[in-house]
């Protein structure tokens, strides 16, 4: 496996895909509490209720955030491993914990604090290996492919 | 009576919440396997984008098959996931399907990806499972 270090625009992306999808859920969450109960009972009013919900400013930046996320995300994936992003997307929870604890004064257990431990290692040890697992080009394939052939030819 | 049916509806027989967690994580790591799959098919999306701009980018993803039956999987997986909201509790549904993930994506990606998962990934994949185990419980 050859290393495959990353560029500074490519740890952005990696930090991108790990702060979006948190900050989104929660702006969702914050949005979808303030919105008045929408009901099943009357179908009519459920589709008006969730295109008017979509413009609130808080749902409406949820859905901004999830599109960065995905956008970030899809790109990530064309340049790495999965099993090399999936570590870093749950960097995100460790990041909602933090900002719980540092922001809103929230309580973080102790179990808590080990599951952020955790994390931080898990991603450390991922982020020092290489990014992508290394595969032969299809051109140097087709040159080896074509090697036999050549080496039968032999000058008469 | 209302509360009565409400926790009976919260603890369900043990082989039907499995069988909940289980469509979540297979579904979820299905969509994660074809999109990561379709993503390596299409390439590097800073090189395509830099070549032919951002509408050039959207054009290689929206344009490829896999990526579709990615977002397909996907989205099986949310529904999954809010039909097993609605009779599981969240403190159980949550822990179970984000550790159990972590692990069906890295075999996945071993199996189908041919990704080269060595002993660094392994010991990530289970550290960070433990880790969000342990934050979301």
């Amino acid at each position: 496996m050859v290393h495959h270090s990353l560029s500074s625009r490519q740890y952005l992306i990696l930090g991108l895909v790990a702060v979006c999808a948190p900050l989104g859920d929660s702006c969702l969450s914050r949005g979808m509490t303030a919105v008045p109960s929408i009901s099943l009972a009357h179908p009519h009013e459920l589709l008006g209720s969730l295109i008017a919900a979509v413009f609130t400013p808080w749902i409406a930046a949820g859905i901004a955030l999830l599109i960065g996320f995905f956008a970030s995300y899809l790109t990530a994936l064309s340049w790495a491993d999965l099993t090399f992003v999936l570590p870093a997307t749950a960097f995100g929870n460790v990041i909602v914990v933090l900002l719980s604890r540092f922001w809103l004064h929230e309580t973080v257990s102790l179990e808590r604090w080990a599951g952020i431990v955790l994390i931080t290692l898990g991603v450390g040890f991922v982020a020092q290996g290489p990014a992508l697992t290394e595969r032969p080009a299809p051109r140097a394939e087709e040159l080896r492919s074509e090697e036999p052939v050549a080496t039968e030819v032999r000058p008469r | 009576m209302t509360i009565q049916a409400t926790s009976l509806a919260m603890t369900p027989n043990p082989w039907v919440a499995a069988v909940m967690i289980a469509a979540i994580v297979l579904t979820s790591t299905t969509g994660e396997v074809l999109t990561a799959a379709a993503m390596k098919s299409i390439g590097d999306l800073d090189v395509i984008r830099a070549r032919s701009g951002l509408p050039g980018a959207i054009r290689a993803v929206v344009t490829c098959p896999l990526f579709f039956a990615g977002v397909f999987f996907l989205a099986m997986a949310f529904f999954s996931l809010l039909f097993a909201l609605n009779h599981l509790n969240l403190s159980l549904v949550a822990p179970a399907s984000a550790s159990l993930m972590l692990v069906t994506n890295t075999i996945a990606g071993k199996i189908f990806l041919k990704e080269n998962v060595d002993r660094r990934r392994w010991a990530a994949a289970g550290l960070v499972c433990v880790g969000v185990y342990l934050l979301a419980h």
